[in-house]
Order: C-alpha cells, then sequence, then structure tokens
C-alpha cells in the first residue's frame, strides 16, 4: 500500500508539472514574455526602428511592489510610443528578487537577448552590481528608482570621486532626500525637536538618514530620539514609539518603506501619541497597501517628485490608464519607470538612433543626449542631468487629507 | 571485499576529479569558440562557489552526520574578510591571481576560527539543538556583519560596531559600511580560480574521509556510544570536521563576493543556508559528487526557466520535489542499479 501511494504521488507530481509547462508555454508564446513589440513592424517596411530596452527588479519577493511598478509604467510607456510614428521600442523585464547575483543573472540573460539600452535595476543593491556590468559592456543604463549613490559612482575613494560614465538616474539619490527633507521640515516650521525611527539595515534607509541627521543640525533642528530597527525585528515599534514621545519629539521622520512606517502609525495611535509624520518617496504607496486604514496616515507629511493626483493632463491620462489596467494607483516608481522610457524616446529620436546599432555606439549618443537634453516628465518639468548621472529637479511636498496625496506648494 | 570497497572509493574519486576537470575543459572551449551564453558565463563562478558549500556542507551533514542550518554564516564571514583583505591589498599587490588567493585563504583561516568558536559550545550538542544553534549562529553572524563598520586609513584598520566611529583620516576608505555592505568591489574571481578550489577542497574531504580521523568522526556519526567506549575523543574528532568544513566555507564565500562589486551580509541568510542544504540532500548524503551535480543543477534551474516567466519559482519547487521524490523511489533506485552492471557485479 504505501508503495502504492508514493507511486500514485510521483505520478501526480508528474502530471502536475507537464500540465503547468503546458499552460506555460501558451502564454510565452502569447506575450507571455513581457515583451511588447509594436503590433504591424511591416507596415512601415524596412524602415521601422525598433530598440531593444531591458531592465532588471524585483517581480518576486519581498520587494515585487516596486519592481512590478516600474515593468507596469514602462509597459505603458513602450504602448504609448509604439502607436506613435518614428522610434519603437521592444521592452523585456526580467525577475532579479532583489538580490544582486540574481540580478546579474537577469542582466546577463536579457544581454544574450540583444539589449541595446537598459533601464538598470529597480532596487539599489541589485542595481549596483548591474550598474558594473553595464559600465563594462558599455550599455547605457538609466535607472527609474536606485537610488544610491554607489550606483554612479566608480571609484569612491578616488579624489575627486570618479563616476561611471553611462549610468545615469531618474530618482533623487539618497543623500539628496535626506537633506532636502530636513531643510523642508525647517523652512515650513513644521516642527522643533524632531524624532527618526530607521532600519540600519536598509541602504536606502541609511542613506536618507545620514544626511538628514547631517542637514538637521546645520539647521538647528534638534533631533531628540534617534532608534533602529531592522529585517528581524520590524513587527514591534513599540520601544522606538515611546522613546520619541517621552523625549517630546513634535514631528518623527520615517526614512523607509511603507509597510513598516503602517505599523508604526498604527502602534503609535494604540499608544496615544500624535506627532507630525514626515516620511521619503518609499512612503508613497501607503494608501494603497491591503489592509491598511488610510485614516491612520491622515496629515502624514511626505516627499515626492510625483503626486498621483496632479491636474497636470499627461499625470491624469497615465494615472488612469495605469488604474485601468493594473488596478491600483501608480506610486512614484511607476512614474520614474513611465519617465525614463519616455526620456529614451526623446534622446533616441534626436540622436537619430538606429536599430542596427551596436548597443556601444547607441550608447555614446545617449551620454551625449542626456548631459545637454533637459526632458519634462511625471516627475519634474526641466529635468536635466550632469556628467555623473544625477538628475537635477525639485521635489514636491505633499500631505495626505480624506486618504489622496494633495500637494502642500 | 574489503580490498573492493576501497577500489571503489578510488574509483569514485577519480572519476569526481574527472568530471571537475573534464566539465572545466569543455567549458573553457565552448567559450573560447564563442558558444557560450553571458548567462552561463555569468554563472559560471557562482556555480563553484555553490559546489565549494556544498561539498563543505556535505563533509557536516554527511560524514560528520550533524545538521548545519548556519552554513551561510561561515560563507559571509569568509565573503566580508576575504573582500577586505582584497581591497586592503588593492595597492600593494596589484597581481589579481596573488590577490584573490591571499583572499581565500584569509577568508577561510577567519572563518576556521569562527567555526572553531562557534564549535566549542554547539558540539557539545546533539540532534535537533545542535541544529537550532547553528540557525542561530548564522543570525548572529548577519546581525553583526549588517552593524559592522571597517575603515582603513594612513593609520591602519578601524573597526566600529553599531555605529560609524571609525573617524578616518583623509584619503581612508571605509570598507564595510554596516548594512551598505562593502561597494566598488573589483571582480577578480575566475572560473579557473573557482575549479582550483572545488579539485583542492575534494582533495581535502576525500583525503579527511580516509584517514584516521575521518574513520574516527564516521564511526561517531554512527554510533556516539560505542565509538566513545573504545576511547575516541567525541568533541575533538568533530571540531576537526566541523572547522575544516567552515574554512572551506569562507574560501567559498571570498570566491563568491569577489565576483560581483558588491556585497551585503542579507545575502547569506537563513535560506541561503537552506539552500546549500538542499544541495547536499538532493546530491545525498556523504556524496561529493551528487553534492557537485545538484549544486550546478540547482544553480542553473532557476535561470533557466526564466522563460517561464511568472511559473518560474513555482516550476523550480515542483521539479525539486519530483528530483527529491524520485530519487527516493525504489523502484527507480533499483532501474539505475540495473543500468550498472559493474556495480552489481562487485556487490554479489
Amino acid at each position: 500500500m504505501k508503495k502504492f501511494s508514493k507511486t500514485l504521488a510521483l505520478a501526480l507530481a508528474l502530471v502536475l508539472c507537464v500540465g503547468l509547462l503546458a499552460a506555460c508555454g501558451e502564454t510565452g508564446t502569447q506575450g507571455g514574455q513581457q515583451t511588447q513589440t509594436p503590433e504591424t513592424p511591416d507596415d512601415e517596411g524596412a524602415a521601422a526602428v525598433v530598440i531593444k530596452i531591458g531592465g532588471t527588479g524585483p517581480l518576486t519577493g519581498g520587494a515585487a511592489i516596486y519592481g512590478n511598478a516600474v515593468k507596469n509604467a514602462a509597459e505603458i510607456a513602450v504602448e504609448e510610443i509604439n502607436a506613435l510614428d518614428g522610434i519603437h521600442f521592444e521592452l523585456k523585464f526580467e525577475d532579479d528578487q532583489h538580490d544582486a547575483e540574481k540580478a546579474v543573472n537577469a542582466y546577463n540573460t536579457l544581454k544574450d537577448w540583444g539589449m541595446q539600452i537598459s533601464l538598470g535595476s529597480v532596487t539599489s543593491k541589485p542595481c549596483e552590481a548591474t550598474s558594473a556590468e553595464t559600465y563594462a559592456d558599455r550599455i547605457f543604463a538609466l535607472t527609474p528608482s536606485a537610488s544610491s549613490t554607489a550606483v554612479i559612482e566608480l571609484d569612491a575613494t578616488a579624489d575627486p570621486i570618479t563616476y561611471k560614465d553611462n549610468q545615469f538616474q531618474m530618482c533623487f539619490t539618497d543623500p539628496n532626500q535626506g537633506s532636502a527633507s530636513a531643510q523642508y521640515i525647517f523652512d515650513k516650521g513644521l516642527a522643533s525637536k524632531v524624532a527618526v525611527i530607521w532600519k540600519n539595515d536598509d541602504v536606502y534607509s541609511q542613506g536618507i538618514y545620514n544626511t538628514f541627521v547631517t542637514r538637521a543640525a546645520e539647521l538647528g533642528l534638534e533631533v531628540v530620539s534617534d532608534t533602529t530597527f531592522n529585517d528581524d525585528n520590524a513587527a514591534d515599534f513599540s520601544v522606538q514609539i515611546a522613546d520619541a514621545q517621552s523625549k517630546g519629539a513634535e514631528l518623527v521622520f520615517l526614512p523607509m518603506y511603507y509597510e513598516p512606517a503602517a505599523l508604526i502609525f498604527n502602534q503609535a495611535k494604540a499608544a496615544g501619541y500624535a506627532p507630525a509624520w514626515f516620511g521619503v518617496d518609499g512612503m508613497d504607496g501607503i494608501l494603497t497597501l491591503e489592509g491598511f486604514d488610510t485614516a491612520l496616515a491622515e496629515g502624514v507629511y511626505l516627499l515626492t517628485p510625483f503626486n498621483a493626483d496632479s491636474t497636470d493632463a499627461r499625470t491624469v491620462a497615465f494615472v488612469e490608464k495605469y488604474q485601468a489596467r493594473y488596478g491600483d494607483i501608480p506610486n512614484q516608481f511607476a512614474a520614474d519607470a513611465y519617465d525614463c522610457v519616455y526620456a529614451y524616446y526623446q534622446a533616441c529620436t534626436a540622436a537619430g538612433v538606429t536599430a542596427d546599432m551596436s548597443a556601444e555606439a547607441v550608447c555614446e549618443a545617449m551620454i551625449e543626449q542626456f548631459t545637454t537634453m533637459s526632458y519634462d516628465g511625471l516627475t519634474g518639468d526641466g529635468m536635466t542631468w550632469d556628467v555623473t548621472g544625477a538628475v537635477t529637479k525639485s521635489p514636491k511636498g505633499m500631505v495626505i487629507q480624506n486618504g489622496a496625496y494633495v500637494g502642500l506648494d | 571485499m574489503k580490498k573492493l570497497l576501497s577500489n571503489r572509493n578510488l574509483r569514485s574519486q577519480i572519476l569526481t576529479y574527472g568530471f571537475v576537470i573534464a566539465a572545466f575543459v569543455v567549458l573553457q572551449l565552448v567559450a573560447a569558440g564563442g558558444g557560450m551564453s553571458s548567462s552561463l558565463k555569468g554563472m559560471l563562478v557562482p556555480i563553484c562557489a555553490y559546489v565549494v558549500m556544498a561539498i563543505s556542507l556535505n563533509l557536516t551533514v554527511g560524514v560528520l552526520g550533524e545538521l548545519s542550518l548556519g552554513h551561510a554564516g561561515f560563507m559571509s564571514v569568509g565573503a566580508f574578510m576575504g573582500v577586505t583583505a582584497a581591497i586592503s591589498l588593492q595597492n600593494a599587490v596589484p597581481a589579481p591571481g596573488l590577490r584573490l588567493l591571499i583572499a581565500l585563504l584569509v577568508g577561510a583561516v577567519f572563518a576556521a576560527v569562527v567555526g572553531f568558536l562557534v564549535g566549542i559550545p554547539v558540539l557539545r550538542l546533539k540532534g535537533d539543538y545542535l541544529a537550532i544553534v547553528t540557525l542561530a549562529f548564522g543570525q548572529i553572524i548577519k546581525s553583526i556583519f549588517n552593524n559592522l563598520y571597517i575603515g582603513l586609513d594612513a593609520r591602519g584598520f578601524h573597526v566600529s560596531l553599531l555605529q560609524d566611529r571609525t573617524n578616518l583620516e583623509q584619503g581612508g576608505r571605509l570598507i564595510l559600511g554596516g548594512p551598505m555592505g562593502i561597494s566598488g568591489i573589483q571582480k577578480i574571481s575566475t572560473f579557473l580560480a573557482g575549479v582550483i578550489l572545488i579539485l583542492v577542497c575534494l582533495f581535502v574531504i576525500f583525503n579527511y574521509v580516509n584517514s584516521r580521523t575521518g574513520r574516527a568522526v564516521m564511526a561517531l556519526r554512527d554510533n556516539r556510544i560505542a565509538a566513545e567506549s573504545i576511547g575516541i575523543s567525541a568533541t575533538r574528532h568533530k571540531m576537526t570536521a566541523f572547522v575544516l568544513s567552515a574554512a572551506m566555507a569562507g574560501a567559498a564565500g571570498a570566491l563568491f563576493a569577489l565576483n560581483y562589486s558588491t556585497v551585503v551580509a542579507n545575502k547569506f541568510d537563513f535560506n541561503t543556508s537552506i539552500l546549500v542544504l538542499v544541495f547536499v540532500v538532493l546530491g545525498g548524503l556523504g556524496n561529493m559528487f551528487g553534492s557537485i551535480l545538484a549544486a550546478t543543477a540547482l544553480t542553473i534551474l532557476p535561470e533557466v526557466l526564466r522563460e517561464f516567466q511568472d511559473y518560474r519559482m513555482l516550476i523550480y519547487a515542483v521539479v525539486l520535489i519530483l528530483v527529491m521524490l524520485g530519487t527516493n523511489n525504489a523502484k527507480l533506485k533499483s532501474l539505475f542499479e540495473k543500468l550498472r552492471p559493474r556495480r552489481r557485479e562487485e556487490q554479489s
């Protein structure tokens, strides 16, 4: 009997596997490849220019929300561009599970596919690893959201610091966000006593924290409470909240992603503590978090370059399209990705890039374009890039009112 | 019978060495001919690192018979210390090959020291307790590296915990920045170095297992009380195997980390330990050749499955279950035995 059930189990597993493979084979051929090829490339004959764009990001795992937002928005942008005349794009997005090793594997897969320009990686550490590869292989990369400075730096120990010449960012660097937040709090007179809760095993959080504290000290903002958490104890914040409360902080600065922030709001309410809250771009997305009571986030300030409630015509159109297709409001990552693809469109058109150009030739043309052009997008007008690859644009202050982001300025 | 047995051991050893060398030669030829995809090329060094991880853990789990759930901790020690050594020597030792060798040795030595320290309390425990303590050790190592800052300037090394208090002089370099990990690593790992490391580790393990100490360790594994009754010191013999295993994991960690431009402590978490344990279990306890095959196959598999998109990890899991069921199925096993007539003769 035992033998029989074992054989049965084996047979069932086999059937399941074969079934899966069959199902996947189908989706694989029906555009499951995550590529957006122009529907009628033959109409334009041999003159049709199709540039291959590749990118990696976490489509599965804990950080999947960012990777999927980027992928979805990039797909929308590519589809819109392919409906126009002129340059067309083909997009392929690979999963890196927010891991440097997998990101390099994913990047190599894209290279085999024939990627000509890259969207880098979505998250910082993986992007640091892939940017070393794109730099060595001379493939131009513009990352929507990897905000660590190590992404664009070539040698941080050199004096002055040298930068990778073909790595560009669409988002602010982390240090930039930290000092901008301190400046904003000071300029608007939001508080004089500030608490900071940050995640000490996260590059993003620490990068913002470091410059925030430095800038706050320069401006005379008093950081009364400074507490940390990490991956393994990101469930209970009672100690951190009690510390901020007992030291009389009027504002709590939260340089982190929104999942822990949601828990902090909840636990602070339970503790009867109601300071002003201030977040950065990682806070964006909290209102769409499943099971989160948006009333808890009422009055939260955040500094982010993108506002989904903007009345700007392009933003409205993008948000509508995104919502119709994917069911939720696009966050800042999505907007950055959308901008990346359109920035590529503008640069490729201006440089007259053709489909048969090698990645290296495209790279040289893109470096020239990006360091000289100015781009208007969803996340800011008149964006420019300097030779280091960092973007110049102005962040927008937002506050959450009645479950929606409202611009402060 | 005894002679035959030792012959068979020798044969399986030669087969293992031969397989590794043949795989290396074939892959080098394919790469030279330009027939290798970037995807496979990029995976060669990580595969070597995982193979070394698998055979070193096989020494603990298969030969020593103790379940260790914190093997990634040793890899982490080797990775961070090896990379720190490589960065410090960037100007002093310009030859990348020599620098890599030093980094691997430094990684191995530090991991061995940590293995010794951890081994003192751990090897006094048995079974489940030992597994749980090694699990905790892996977490502790991860936490330490997430809070450790190492800087280097003209005055030497500066180390601090929790906060960056290294106060480096002008021109100094913060090598390890806590949660930021290490950035800007020069990639000096090569496939050749990886294959040599595998061969050295295999040589050490095969000779260890066939040595006096190795036989004592296996006697302890099979029956601790009986072994101790004839005067075999359990702690001493277990310790040598455990430290050896840790040292090899340290070298693997250094090889792995020097293949990427960045490394963070969170990479070497519980999942990585379990992944390596899966290699060992799948390849067969005590079977080094099996570990090599399993580590290689399971590292390549997720990449090959990329074309299945969203179903990738699901298929990976199903394949894993299938292989586990398949290799343990009595009928299939007897089928494999029938395919190997020579071996059957020996047994009869």
